[in-house]
């Protein structure tokens, strides 16, 4: 099976990359995410209910849409902040959202994470000179973030492949249960930093890894 | 393999259809209130949820969409649209954007109705979520208020986009594929918002005595002619709750809560107010307490998927756990119909609902109440915006207040000469200028005679004429002996001149 990748370019100025990613993120993660599953006899379950809340963007002239969950926001804020941080002022970078799958293995053997989408979003960062400039700056980001929007959906809406509803004891290996409201597909974030030279090989790399069952 | 689907299968996809099209024309109007949306997620399902998605229901477009619908279901050759238009407080009008729910020949046979068009439909929702906040429209209702209002239509039938204008634009929510026909989910908006920018410099002087009564006459045309109804109002308040709305989707049906949609036609359309109130107990409250469905009944959560079978291919019996009666459901509608028409609707007309507000009149408003109150009969918009009748007669800034008592006498001065002036309203009055913080005792003076003084200063003295002569003669006398002097010191001077080169 392919892992499905989608590329993301966004060119902003320094205090819009916060706001840009989590718009991104969270609308992906909108349309996989589902309710929580409860598992009932007989193989059979029920799912929750998703909450959505408008957030409007203060740099941005913009609003998107994400999963009423505080737990998810937190975790993509601390991902996107770490990314910004690492972000020189007029670098570039690339945040990566992966959904995966684990596949079992015996021992010794660790599990396995298949990827099956991986989003990746390029950022260009760009200084602005003076106020006017960056007015024009907030206007054009929002429509371009309203075209990444509109990919991120169409890309979405192809249905391609999707992991199979798990039964309960394969639930972990899907989905991310760790949440209390709400129950995304298993997912990771990543970052790469290109240094102002343009050198593709990444100075800092780090994960953080969204795994429920923590070895 | 039989194509054909089940009974079970059928009626499923039935539902699903219709709940996914209400749910769609609520996704799209709430979009265009004017305010962020917020709904909490909860991790048990309450079985009212369609789609695992909390949509809140708004009663007053359901029964918009129902009506529309007609009982039929959107189709091939069916569409359900939902236009977005805008009003300016003059009247005009423009059409901003259209959604469009159709259905197309392309069929899925192979997918499972019951699971994946279920999970799809979902899916498609949160995508129109997304979708309806990057339109343009969007921005445009978020800062609705005065100047205008955003206004929908629904209609059920083919698609009109003739009135989006030229050049616009077109995107696709999504699509889902079912074994009747594929669902398809896009909207056409405007990209050419020159009436709007060309209005607004008009405003001020008419080129021509413009007549805006376009819409005025009944008797619209039928069949594909626009209809006169230019639509509802998207600008439902709802009750105010203290947690911002997170609970609207179970609380907000027992509060009373005002409204300003209207079925009449244009010129009464945004005067009359509704007031929303649960009606006594019965069906009520089953319309209240479900978001206007009937969960159990109609299966408004439609709360189970089969299990897959687990890998060691033990027997799972495959089960959807959903609503087991659905014979009930036109009744279910009719009851939802009734108890809707049931609940105390008391539309005002513009008047009454003005006096409904307390408008603070400005103490020195010089103008009776009751020719404002007749004024603003004129004015389109008075039901939405109370404050924007406040004329200038109440600004307090255009008439001052009349003076208080004076404190001192150099206030009192002040105050006598203002309040002369003001009193013959006068466009002129004298008042001494006294500059803020200024004292009197540093200087014997003020500002202004400080500054005509020293405008024109005295000569200086080595300046005047009747010394200029005396000075000269002097100077021709002291000549000779400064001649010698520098002669003595001649050699400082060389080795002066030397070191500077």
């Amino acid at each position: 099976m392919n892992c499905r990748s989608e590329v993301l370019e966004v060119t902003v100025e320094a205090r819009q990359v916060e706001e840009a990613m989590l718009a991104l993120l969270h609308t992906i993660l909108l349309h996989r995410s589902t309710g929580k599953f409860h598992y009932k006899k007989e193989g059979t379950y029920s799912i929750g209910t998703v909450g959505t809340q408008d957030i409007d963007c203060d740099f941005i002239d913009f609003t998107f849409v994400r999963v009423s969950s505080e737990e998810l926001d937190r975790v993509i804020r601390k991902a996107v902040s770490e990314f910004k941080d690492a972000l020189s002022s007029d670098g570039m970078g690339q945040i990566s959202l992966e959904f995966y799958q684990k596949k079992k293995s015996r021992w010794p053997f660790s599990d396995e994470c298949i990827p099956w989408e991986v989003w990746s979003i390029k950022v260009n960062m760009v200084n602005l000179a003076n106020e006017q400039e960056r007015q024009i700056c907030r206007e054009k980001v929002g429509e371009k973030l309203g075209d990444k929007v509109i990919n991120v959906v169409e890309v979405i809406n192809r249905h391609e492949y999707l992991p199979k509803m798990p039964t309960q004891s394969e639930v972990d290996n899907v989905f991310d249960t760790s949440l209390k409201d709400v129950q995304p597909y298993l997912y990771k974030i990543t970052y790469q930093i290109t240094d102002s030279l343009g050198t593709s090989v990444s100075t800092t790399m780090r994960r953080l890894i969204k795994d429920t069952l923590a070895l | 393999m039989d194509g054909d689907l089940s009974p079970q299968d059928k009626k499923d996809l039935d539902k699903f259809i219709k709940f996914f099209a209400l749910k769609t024309v609520q996704v799209i109007v709430q979009a265009r209130l004017g305010e962020k949306i917020c709904t909490r997620s909860s991790s048990s399902p309450t079985g009212s949820d369609w789609f695992n998605l909390a949509i809140k229901d708004i009663p007053e477009v359901t029964h918009e969409a129902k009506k529309a619908l007609a009982g039929q279901l959107p189709g091939i050759g069916r569409s359900m649209c939902v236009e977005i238009s805008l009003k300016t407080s003059e009247g005009d009008s423009m059409e901003l954007e259209t959604w469009c729910l159709e259905m197309n020949e392309k069929c899925d046979k192979d997918i499972k109705v019951s699971y994946t068009v279920y999970n799809r439909l979902s899916v498609l929702l949160k995508s129109l979520l997304a979708i309806t906040r990057v339109t343009p429209a969007y921005k445009l209702s978020r800062k609705q208020g005065h100047d205008y209002v955003i206004l929908y239509r629904i209609y059920f039938g083919e698609v009109q986009l003739g009135a989006l204008g030229e050049g616009f634009q077109t995107v696709r929510v999504g699509v889902v594929g079912t074994p009747v026909g594929t669902v398809t989910l896009s909207c056409a908006y405007r990209t050419n918002l020159a009436f709007m920018s060309s209005r607004q410099f008009e405003r001020s002087a008419p080129i021509m005595g413009i007549i805006v009564d376009h819409f005025v006459d009944a008797g619209g045309g039928g069949g594909s002619q626009r209809p006169v109804n230019m639509g509802q109002p998207c600008n439902y308040r709802a009750p105010d709750d203290e947690d911002g709305g997170a609970f609207a989707g179970v609380q907000d049906s027992q509060e009373v809560c005002t409204t300003s949609f209207s079925t009449s036609p244009p010129s009464q359309l945004y005067a009359s107010r509704l007031s929303y109130q649960p009606a006594p107990t019965g069906g009520a409250a089953e319309f209240n307490t479900n978001q206007g469905f009937q969960a159990g009944k109609e299966g408004g959560g439609i709360v189970l998927v089969p299990a897959p079978p687990p890998p060691h291919g033990a027997d799972v019996q495959l089960t959807v756990e959903n609503a087991p009666d659905t014979t009930s459901s036109s009744g279910d509608e009719d009851g939802l119909l009734q108890s809707g028409e049931g609940r105390s609707v008391s539309p005002c007309d513009p008047v009454e609902s003005l006096n409904a507000f307390t408008r603070k009149v400005g103490a020195f408003v010089n103008k009776p109440s009751a020719q404002i109150t007749a004024a603003s009969l004129d004015l389109p918009f008075a039901a939405f915006a109370p404050r924007a009748l406040d004329s200038e007669e109440n600004d307090p800034m255009v008439n001052p207040p009349a003076s208080p008592p004076s404190q001192s006498p150099l206030q009192a001065s002040l105050h006598s000469q203002g309040s002369e002036g003001s009193g013959q309203q006068d466009d002129f009055v004298m008042v001494d200028f006294r500059p803020a913080f200024s004292k009197d005792d540093l200087l014997p003076m003020d500002l202004g005679t400080f500054y005509r003084e020293f405008q024109n200063p005295p000569q200086l003295a080595s300046l005047s004429l009747h010394t200029s002569s005396q000075s000269m003669a002097d100077d021709l006398d002291s000549l000779p002996e400064k001649l010698r002097v520098y002669e003595k010191n001649i050699d400082e001077f060389d080795a002066f001149v030397e070191m500077l080169q």
